[in-house]
């Protein structure tokens, strides 16, 4: 395989998927992005699975949101970009952790107009810093809408590093973070620190936020942290299952965005966000038939148990 | 004599104030509340809204400290045996949108506390699950408990935070209005349900409630709180015009109807205090619990 193999020559996919995929991981930037897609994927479906039962999507778009003007602060105190990102969304999840909220512990109903300020300021900050900076028009669409171009070796440890501290701390606190959501009263009579929890998941879906920014851009997160989750919760309740399904969709969705924007002009974002958006209205649907045709599901599933009993038996003999 | 720490002797009340006072962001709540609620018993917390009732509640938990008087539950001082409580707190529902189980949330109640994520393998874990299967099925609800529970109905809900409050063999369940939400036919199994479980375990239930009524047959005595004060004996002692008036500081009626339902008219807070056409006289009662 010739070494020198550029972006121009590979105009667009052969007859075989096999020599696509490899002439793709030939090239070292695209097995980092696949490597960083990896670890993203993985990180999201399990923080965004807890984040969307705790009905936090807001604060989620938030966190991610503030990325922005991190990095792009970063970029203009030439300082690396992955720095300003962690920054930007562990500041702000801590500001948005300050902010008094109902004595039921239900997250959600009165902080969302402090998260929505704070939200439209950062957007504002980063508009600046990127000006102070210089106009740099290219840099600012990789910022807010993703780019897979330039996630360089230290990048990848770093997202390894940080997505491993996160998954650990998630394993952690995994059953009281769930019993404080689902039912803050009795988790509150059993000694559980419902409080305490809450800011620490904020910090942790903080530092996911700025992981996934890397990847989607600030602006397309949810399609990582929100659709794959909400996706699976809306195909089952059971837990394991669920972070099993929105895992498998996570990392779906990254790698098949990431081999079309291989062979395409557009986006990354935009194909992580429409593979995601595809599945949610997949997943939505096959909630919806499921309720209105009960019966119509279980007759067709017992024909088809009937018949490969049939077809097992006439094996059998 | 048993070990007095593993289990103090059936004389000893399961819940005793002593000229306990409670303050609530510098109201007085109550004050010189004496009671004893002896172990095994079923009794009911009554009284108008705002009164207190879930502040006596929250005492026994332990959350809230008294600001003057003394409070025992198993002659210990509140808040110490964490497994021994079963609670169950005032809520609204859960909305349709919850994508959790009801055996995923009667789980919590077991180890729902507990750091970290559960090992799906190993003695403990079917040791715990059959706990669960088997308080599931005291309440009722094994045929909806795999399904997200925003998605049952107010009184399977109900059911399924009472196995909850169960799961780990409390000596002592609390209650909060655990009727409040319910429609009447629903009402009227859950109390079935709460009183067969505090005659058959021999668990001491304190049921917090609005009407006394659904939940009168099996009553073995009711503390009935209002105007900052707290009188508590037998529902026939209690609920009596006498008693009732001189609790209140105003004239109150109680109206015995001919199957026994007492009926409290006249109350500053009379609205909450209907007594519906519902409970169970047809079917068996537990009249023989009530006369103490």
């Amino acid at each position: 395989m010739p070494a020198a193999l550029s972006l121009a020559t590979l105009a667009g996919p052969g007859p075989n998927p096999i020599d696509d995929l490899r002439q793709m991981l030939a090239l070292h930037f695209m097995v980092n992005a696949f490597r960083a897609g990896t670890i993203v994927a993985v990180l999201a479906a399990v923080v965004g699975w807890t984040m969307v039962l705790r009905r936090q999507s807001f604060v989620g778009h938030t966190l991610a949101v503030v990325s922005f003007p991190g990095a792009a602060a970063a970029i203009w105190l030439g300082v690396s970009a992955t720095a300003g990102y962690f920054a930007g969304s562990i500041a702000a999840a801590l500001i948005i952790a300050l902010v008094p909220r109902s004595p039921a512990g239900r997250p959600g109903s009165q902080e969302s107009a402090v998260i929505g300020t704070v939200q439209a300021f950062a957007l504002a900050c980063g508009a600046l810093f990127i000006s102070l900076y210089g106009g740099f028009l290219d840099g600012i669409t990789g910022l807010l809408f993703g780019s897979f171009l330039g996630v360089s070796d230290d990048q990848v440890v770093v997202l390894g590093v940080v997505a491993l501290v996160v998954l650990a701390a998630m394993g952690a606190l995994g059953r009281p973070l769930r019993f404080a959501t689902v039912d803050g009263d009795v988790a509150a009579a059993r000694g559980v620190p419902v409080r305490l929890l809450s800011v620490a998941f904020l910090v942790l879906l903080g530092c996911t936020a700025a992981e996934v920014s890397q990847i989607t851009g600030a602006l397309l997160v949810f399609a990582l942290l929100v659709m794959p989750a909400a996706a699976a919760q809306q195909l089952t309740a059971r837990p394991i299952l669920g972070l099993g399904l929105a895992m498998g969709f996570g990392l779906f969705v990254v790698w098949a965005a990431l081999s079309f924007a291989f062979y395409s002009p557009w986006p990354v974002g935009f194909f992580v966000t429409t593979f995601g958006f595809a599945l949610y209205l997949g997943a939505a649907g096959f909630r919806w038939a499921a309720a209105r045709w009960p019966r119509g599901i279980r007759e067709a599933d017992n024909r088809i148990r009937a018949r490969s009993d049939e077809l097992g038996a006439a094996v059998g003999a | 004599m048993p070990d007095p720490l593993s289990s103090p002797p059936a004389s000893t009340p399961a819940v005793r104030f002593d000229g306990a006072a409670a303050r609530l962001g510098g109201r007085d709540i109550w004050s010189g509340v004496d009671l004893a609620v002896e172990q095994g018993t079923f009794v009911a917390v009554l009284g108008p809204n705002g009164s207190g009732k879930s502040t006596l509640i929250k005492a026994i938990l332990g959350i809230l400290p008294l600001s003057d008087g003394h409070l025992e539950v198993f002659g210990q001082p509140p808040g110490d045996g964490g497994g021994q409580i079963g609670y169950l707190p005032q809520r609204r529902n859960f909305d349709p949108g919850v994508r959790v189980r009801g055996v995923d949330v009667v789980r919590m109640g077991s180890d729902g506390d507990r750091w970290g994520i559960p090992l799906p393998w190993g003695k403990a874990r079917r040791a715990r699950d059959a706990r669960v299967d088997e308080v599931i099925e005291l309440v009722g609800a094994s045929s909806y408990a795999d399904r997200p529970i925003g998605e049952v109905s107010g009184g399977e809900q109900q059911r399924l935070l009472i196995a909850q409050a169960l799961i780990r063999s409390p000596r002592l369940l609390l209650l909060d209005e655990p009727l409040d939400s319910l429609d009447l036919p629903n009402q009227g199994a859950v109390a079935t349900l709460i009183a067969d479980i505090s005659q058959t375990s021999g668990i001491t239930v304190l049921i917090v409630a609005h009407d006394v009524n659904p939940i009168a047959s099996a009553l073995d005595g009711v503390i009935y709180v209002a105007q900052g004060k707290v009188v508590s004996g037998t529902p026939e002692d209690v609920i009596t015009t006498e008693t009732l008036s001189a609790l209140y500081g105003t004239p109150i009626e109680v109206l015995v109807t001919r199957d026994g339902r007492r009926v409290v008219v006249g109350q500053p807070d009379a609205a909450s205090h209907h007594a519906g056409a519902h409970g169970s006289s047809h079917e068996h009662s537990h009249d023989h619990g009530g006369h103490g």
